[in-house]
């Protein structure tokens, strides 16, 4: 029994070591810290009816609503290990959505979503929002709708706080890492040749070879690398030079316009109401120099 | 369109260097594995089987953890550049796995093999080794074939988890055409399906002939 009781506390030992690795570098994001504001709370809208809206008939019957959001991105929207809910700016947009479309935080259900089923979740109806660093463009416009954009990201630069890099024209001859086929991976590939490009699956990964100066650089959208330059405040900074634009928005199926304006409204509401900026600073920090999109009713 | 076929075309090349320089090494690595488990010495013997046992039974994505992040570590790295490094520390994770099967399935070989024959070879005066490279390993590799050829069309998949580790190959052409063609997404997942099922089918086919010339049915 001892000899048992020694294996499986060896083996403990060992997964925790692992999963330290695995989770190292992602960032704290949402309430639990002290001093931090408290969660914003948004007002459920009674007596909404949407009848046009075949998408918001089927969740309003149902009760709940169903929103595809990221689980993996630090910030935006992300799920702490031991925590079953997700937290970040992302979900605090689908929040105020789904309050204006009369759905209760504890109506909605999260589904995480990654960069290859987004599309494929909404056509066959797996979910009826997608919330989730959703870049809007044109190709993805063919065969689903978008609402906002709610908020324009760009791509930056994390780098140690020392570093002499302050922007993409600086990553000549230096490594610099992203999420393997990720967009900031794609545009590294193509616009800047000269800077050597490693990928992983995941950002964690790259926070750690950063930290162990394995690579000069992290690279992705500026609202991810604010996370992680908080947490390890002193030791990364960001470079604070976004190079592209990345407008982020709601997906939701084709044609369904009664939805689409109704997410629309209540995104322009949020913003003149200060809402916007409540769920920005709960989640992402300082929003006194962060400018708000101009939704596009395209 | 034609980016994507662009993008589909490198992404292959990547998982065939992969898949080749890992094929060599792994029949390489089995077979020592293979012989070190039938020699007269046991500390040999005990150190191959302990070996197979640990690292067959290891995720192969917890040995690629080990070799991307534990050796550089230990301050082991290969080429100047990341690309370089990581491409051989992925392949020396594919083949320390793959080597295992690889040996397994030559053990199985090497037991179909009289051991007459070994024991008529000894009698003539050959050594060990040479019993082995000259009359039993030649026969055994024949034997096992048709598994061998599962075990390599096998490693041919497992060569799309390097690409979590600074690889690219055909599944981050994949995610980078999902993440520019998100009206496709389907298409995509089976182009890709299907490149590895083009891939896998000529390795089958390859094993086929060796098979049709070479096997020996006992």
């Amino acid at each position: 029994m001892k000899k048992l009781s020694t294996i499986v506390a060896g083996a403990a030992v060992g997964l925790l070591a692992l999963t330290a690795c695995g989770q190292e570098g992602t960032p704290e994001v949402g309430g639990e810290g002290e001093g931090q504001a408290e969660a914003p709370e948004y007002t459920v809208a009674e007596d909404v009816d949407l009848s046009d809206s075949e998408t918001w008939e089927a969740a309003n019957s149902a009760g709940t609503l169903k929103v595809g959001v990221k689980m993996d991105q630090p910030g935006l929207g992300n799920t702490e290990p031991g925590s079953d809910t997700p937290a970040g700016f992302d979900i605090e947009i689908a929040k105020i959505t789904a309050a204006a479309l009369g759905f209760a935080p504890d109506q909605i259900e999260w589904v995480e979503t990654v960069s290859a089923n987004r599309e494929p979740f909404l056509q066959q109806g797996n979910v009826d929002l997608v919330v989730a660093t959703y870049t809007i463009n044109d190709e993805r416009k063919k065969v689903v709708d978008f609402a906002g954009p709610y908020y324009v990201a760009g791509q930056d630069l994390l780098v140690a706080a020392d570093s002499d890099i302050a922007g993409p024209d600086d990553l000549a001859g230096s490594t610099v890492c992203s999420v393997d086929g990720s967009t900031p991976a794609q545009n590294i590939t193509d616009e800047y040749p000269d800077a050597e490009l490693v990928t992983y699956d995941t950002y964690s990964k790259c926070v750690t070879d950063l930290q162990s100066g394995s690579v000069d650089a992290v690279t992705t959208d500026d609202a991810i690398l604010r996370g992680y330059a908080a947490q390890y405040e002193g030791e990364f900074k960001v470079a604070g030079e976004p190079f592209t634009e990345e407008p982020y928005g709601i997906g939701m199926p084709k044609d369904d316009q009664a939805l689409r304006d109704a997410v629309n409204d209540a995104l322009e509401a949020s913003m003149e109401d200060g809402t916007w900026t409540e769920a920005f600073e709960y989640t992402l920090g300082d929003a006194s120099e962060v400018e708000q999109p101009t939704v596009d009713r395209y | 369109m034609n980016t994507l076929i662009q993008t589909f075309l490198s992404g292959t090349w990547g998982t065939l260097s992969l898949f080749g320089v890992t094929l060599i090494g792994c029949l390489i690595g089995g077979t020592l594995l293979a012989a070190m488990r039938v020699s007269p010495i046991p500390v040999l013997r005990g150190a191959s089987a302990a070996y197979v046992n640990v690292v067959r039974n290891t995720p192969l994505t917890l040995v690629m953890f080990f070799c991307v992040f534990g050796l550089p570590y230990l301050d082991i790295r290969f080429g100047s550049t990341a690309a370089m490094n990581s491409f051989v520390l992925a392949n020396i994770a594919l083949i320390a796995y793959t080597s295992c099967f690889v040996a397994e399935t030559l053990r199985s070989g090497i037991a179909t093999v009289p051991v007459g024959q070994a024991e008529a070879a000894r009698a003539i005066g050959l050594s060990f080794t040479q019993v082995l490279s000259f009359i039993v390993l030649p026969q055994a590799f024949r034997t096992v074939l048709p598994p061998l050829g599962s075990v390599i069309i096998a490693m041919l998949k497992n060569t799309s988890i390097a690409s979590a580790f600074n690889n690219r190959e055909l599944i981050s052409a994949m995610r980078g055409a999902i993440e520019v063609r998100g009206d496709i997404v389907i298409p995509l997942l089976l182009a890709t399906a299907l490149v590895y099922l083009a891939l896998a089918l000529v390795i089958g086919r390859v094993f086929d002939l060796l098979e049709r010339k070479l096997v020996i049915l006992r």
